[in-house]
């Protein structure tokens, strides 16, 4: 057993220990478990969503992005930034209502508004659709990380079941309240890890910043801006626009919204954290150190770029504890993902159909769901083809697609009902499926326009589909009630 | 309110809206590529926006009454 492998263990035991002594003297039902009570406070939340946010896809893909992209990778930095203006009137709306209507899920929200358990079943199953590929993703980027920390002692394969049986354990067990603790260690020694990492790198192979950017910018001039083609200007504006609308749609970010206390939490948390965003910073500055010290990854390999170039440099011990923070970085959001998920199958769509089980047969099941989730991740992501990242893609055009009734649903003189709602998301999808499997850009729709356009992203086409289907649908059936 | 909306919009033109212009490597300010440094002021600066937009926003003065 080499030293990397004792501490990537000592994180995991800590981990689960950790979450599951956070029940401690509580009564784990639904509420508890799902969305701990309603009463975290700012740090908790702010913890919470910083756990689903910077995932292992930010540390590994962020720095592989640097390394195999260049400037395209800031696209991340930007729109988790905006995304925060966008949650300081956002979630507290959503926080209140939710509140006043002890609504556990996101998919109990869409019910609520719209009065129609069905519309929430179709919001359940996007939801289900969109999470398992992020939760393969967490798992997969877990298995990498800790195969490669241990120096091949442990085969990824053995790294994933580990991993998804110690997350299935405490999330059975302490649900939310395993993840705000465990997301406290993993955000502290994250920051730490990365921080050393994007300052130590650019001192030691290039003596300062600057001259690693020069180095970079010497070898390839056009690496460090938006290319003109490709991920080009056009590209990162839209992109960002989309994402920061989807941003609030994902299942387990917009439920960890119900577990805050009271409203300010939400507007206190969204000043800070743009500024937290920064740390993404330090992730590209790892990658742009690894393109000129460990060059000739490619394709998925460029993902590797931070472990290898730490492996080049650090002893065995700074290795483990990079495993660690990264094993972390897999935990905390996938036991969220795992919950969510297992939450809207037992609550959002088990209970629509079964509606005469009692609330405690729903909690029981919910929790029982946690292995099955697990498992089938587990398959998923030990069987999965190398398409992930277009997976995951597809799931953020995916989650947009519930963007816009939830919008409208906000708005007092809201005039889109369920069937347009349904049919607004439904033809979403179709459109997402079309576009991501045909692979149809914006000026092979319409030929009139500049090619600039075939940089923008495809999703604005589904957006704009979903939006004026839904308007249309909402208008046709109001007038036949009427 | 209007003051607040307005500086809601500030960051999205900031940081997307003068992107064409500042898609540049050089000058490098702060040691970084321009375009860098020019995202990384506007993450700053939605912070201090929002601080702003914080302060300026009667509803949390109504809400630490409740």
């Amino acid at each position: 057993m080499n030293s990397a492998l004792i501490i990537i263990l000592g994180f995991l035991l800590l981990a689960v220990f950790l979450g599951i002594r956070s029940t401690k003297g509580k009564q784990m039902d639904l509420e508890q478990w799902t969305v701990g009570g309603r009463g975290f406070s700012a740090i908790f939340v702010f913890l919470l969503m910083a756990g689903e946010i910077y995932t292992t896809f930010s540390f590994l893909g962020g720095s592989g992005w640097a390394y195999g992209k260049g400037a395209p990778a800031l696209y991340v930095l930007m729109y988790i930034c905006l995304s925060y203006v966008v949650s300081y009137w956002l979630l507290p709306v959503i926080w209140r209502y939710a509140k006043e209507h002890k609504l556990v899920s996101q998919s109990d929200f869409f019910v609520k508004k719209y009065n129609s358990p069905y519309l929430g079943v179709l919001v359940a199953l996007v939801g289900v659709i969109g999470m398992i590929p992020v939760i393969v993703v967490q798992l997969k980027g877990l298995g990498i990380i800790v195969s490669q920390a241990s120096y091949g002692a442990i085969s990824m394969e053995t790294a994933v079941w580990i991993g998804a049986i110690s997350l299935t354990i405490y999330v059975m067990l302490s649900g939310v309240h395993g993840s705000a603790w465990t997301a406290l260690i993993k955000d502290i020694v994250m920051v730490v890890v990365i921080c050393f990492l994007g300052i130590y790198l650019p001192l030691h192979y290039f003596g300062g910043f600057q001259p690693m950017f020069e180095a970079v910018h010497t070898a390839n001039p056009d690496f460090l801006r938006f290319p003109d083609d490709g991920n080009s200007v056009t590209w990162v504006i839209s992109t960002v626009l989309l994402l920061v609308l989807g941003f609030y749609m994902w299942p387990q970010v917009f439920s960890s919204t119900y577990t805050a206390k009271n409203a300010r939490v939400f507007r206190k948390n969204a000043i800070i954290s743009p500024l937290y965003t920064l740390m993404l910073l330090f992730v590209f500055l790892v990658g742009t150190a690894a393109i000129l010290t460990v060059p000739g990854l490619e394709g998925e390999d460029v993902d590797l770029a931070l472990i290898r170039i730490s492996m080049e440099t650090f002893d065995p011990w700074v290795i483990g504890i990079i495993g660690g923070a990264g094993l972390l970085t897999a935990l905390v959001p996938g036991s969220l993902l795992i919950m969510s998920t297992a939450t809207l199958l037992a609550k959002n769509i088990y209970n629509v159909f079964a509606p005469k089980s009692s609330q405690q047969t729903i909690g029981k099941l919910a929790r029982l769901l946690v292995p099955v989730v697990s498992l089938v991740a587990v398959l998923f992501t030990l069987h999965g083809g190398a398409t992930l990242s277009n997976i995951i893609l597809m799931g953020y055009s995916l989650m947009t697609q519930l963007a816009p009734s939830l919008f409208f649903s906000l708005w007092k003189g809201n005039f889109v009902n369920k069937y347009g709602a349904g049919a607004g998301i439904i033809a979403g999808l179709t459109v997402v499926a079309y576009i991501t499997t045909t692979h149809t850009t914006l000026v092979d729709l319409f030929p009139f326009l500049p090619s600039a356009w075939n940089d923008v992203n495809t999703g604005i086409i589904a957006l704009v589909v979903n939006v004026v289907v839904m308007i249309v649908v909402s208008l046709a059936t109001k007038r036949k009630q009427g | 309110m209007k003051r607040l909306y307005f500086l809601t919009i500030l960051p999205f033109v900031g940081m997307l809206g003068f992107l064409p212009l500042v898609n540049r490597v050089e000058p490098f300010v702060l040691s970084m590529p321009f375009v860098m440094f020019w995202i990384v002021l506007w993450t700053v600066l939605t912070s201090i926006i929002l601080a702003v937009i914080y302060k300026l926003d009667p509803r949390n003065k109504e809400d630490e009454e409740q």
